[in-house]
């Protein structure tokens, strides 16, 4: 796949030089107050179900950096073309950057071929990716899309193992919502009925698991379109913002003011005539 | 941790054609059932069709190369490969590759110059041709139900009566293979796919 370095050609395979820095920065850190920060990880529900009209796929919203949430409104469910949506567990600049890449290179096809393309070219692309990397790329995504053979969902794993199944759950509270989908599933289910599913199944992640949370997405795709819910259902648990947190101007005094003007001369100055043609 | 359908399955010649078979369960770590249903008996030509076992995400990604270069080479070659030509490709990949694979195959067809035959391709890279093999964890089970029953020139039907049993017996003292058996069956004529889901399976003094 064509990659837009201009500068250089990178190196083949990950660069490891950094693993020796952050072990050095640890140990400067540790003896002092701060932490290193851990990366942005999304412990995740993700839950996708095959339809009688289309395919479901549901996502939390709750980003962890460790114990901490990072983002409440973390958006999982991500595009990668009109008639596909892919859900991200995982690393969270992984599953971004995986799901960028495949939306891009697939963009190019279809302008290319001509086609649109298909849920199993996506698969097969993101698989091939996902093995050459073994397993270094944090990616554990459910894709989900309509195209001209049907309905379709596949589960697709960090080393690369793909798998083409009818429901699915995957991330930290995927076991919560297994339950749910395996007691209620049913194959060709009305549009309501498995929107409700996803909803409960993501649900069940929520109250169940620690990584998972906050508010619920719900992305509904069909031969008509994509319906994009975000948020489907909102946190009961949201607090209110006890105080106002804006600093109002004048809070910091100014003590003293001293004006630098900086002294530019031209020294050289040349005309380039663009060709637009 | 990664996905591993280190199972079970098998392939046997009869009188005639191939059956090569396999359980549908995929787990990780031996503990958690990733797939129920996952699909062993991957197809890399007509009448060609290989059973995979070890880490799920290499067998998948050996397979797609296989597939590709077996259908490249019977291309060229203006004529559908051999069963020992398809089972030679997955050989390369494995054995040149044996450091950072994890994955074994069973290949079994159907070709005009050799009429039914079944392949072994182990983790690192060996070649080995059987009338019948088993492999995967729950082969361990049934070696000697296998070498006791196997007669040479059967039926198509005793032949599927085999595998059905062979599988039913691995399934049900492996606690890594499970699901529905699948069974392919390979002969001159074509394929015939058939799947016995696990409650349908013969039952040896199962309480």
């Amino acid at each position: 796949m064509a990659l837009s370095n201009v500068l250089e050609t990178p190196a083949s395979g990950f660069n490891f030089e950094n693993v020796s820095r952050n072990v050095a920065l640890d140990g400067l850190l540790e003896g002092g107050h701060t932490k290193a920060p851990k990366p942005m990880k999304t412990g995740t529900t993700i839950a996708g179900v095959v339809c009688k009209d289309g395919v479901v796929l549901g996502a939390d919203t709750r980003a962890t950096s460790g114990e901490v949430v990072a983002d409440k409104m973390c958006a999982k469910i991500h595009y990668i073309s009109p008639n596909m949506y892919c859900c991200g567990a995982g690393t969270a600049a992984d599953t971004e950057k995986t799901t960028d890449l495949l939306s891009s290179n697939l963009t190019i096809f279809s302008m290319t071929s001509g086609r649109n393309p298909r849920v199993v070219m996506a698969v097969n692309i993101l698989q091939d990716m996902l093995f050459r990397y073994k397993g270094q790329i944090g990616a554990s995504l459910i894709l989900g899309g309509v195209d001209c053979t049907g309905n379709h969902l596949y589960t697709v794993g960090p080393y690369g193992s793909i798998d083409n199944v009818p429901y699915l759950a995957m991330g930290s509270g995927d076991l919560a919502a297994l339950g749910i989908l395996e007691d209620r599933f049913k194959p060709n289910m009305e549009l309501e009925e498995a929107k409700e599913l996803v909803r409960d199944a993501i649900h069940s992640g929520i109250m169940s698991d620690l990584g998972s949370g906050n508010n619920i997405d719900i992305c509904v795709i069909t031969k008509q379109g994509v319906d994009y819910i975000r948020p489907y259902q909102e946190s009961e648990y949201k607090d209110k913002r006890q105080r106002r947190y804006k600093y109002r101007p004048g809070t910091t005094s100014i003590l003293t003011e001293k004006i630098v003007p900086l002294e530019l001369e031209v020294v050289q100055e040349t005309v380039q005539r663009m060709h637009t043609a | 941790m990664f996905n591993t359908p280190d199972h079970h399955l098998g392939g046997v010649t009869f009188n005639g054609g191939v059956i090569i078979g396999s359980d549908s369960r995929a787990s990780i770590g031996g503990y958690y059932v990733s797939s129920k249903t996952i699909n062993k008996l991957i197809q890399v030509h007509d009448r060609i069709f290989c059973c995979i076992a070890g880490s799920l995400a290499d067998a998948q990604a050996v397979t797609k190369a296989a597939k590709f270069q077996i259908s490249f080479h019977s291309i060229q070659m203006e004529s559908p490969p051999l069963v020992k030509a398809a089972a030679s490709v997955l050989r390369e990949l494995c054995y040149n590759n044996k450091e950072e694979l994890q994955a074994g195959f069973i290949t079994a067809g159907w070709d005009r110059k050799k009429g039914p035959q079944v392949y072994t391709v182990a983790l690192g890279g060996m070649l080995l041709s059987q009338p019948f093999t088993i492999g995967g964890s729950g082969s361990t089970y049934i070696y000697g139900y296998a070498d006791a029953k196997y007669k040479p020139d059967m039926s198509k039907e005793e032949c599927l009566q085999f595998a059905t049993n062979a599988l039913a017996l691995a399934m049900g003292r492996d606690n890594v293979s499970g699901g529905v058996a699948h069974l392919v069956v390979i002969t001159e004529e074509g394929v015939e796919h058939v799947v016995i889901p696990g409650d349908k399976l013969p039952k040896f003094h199962d309480e």
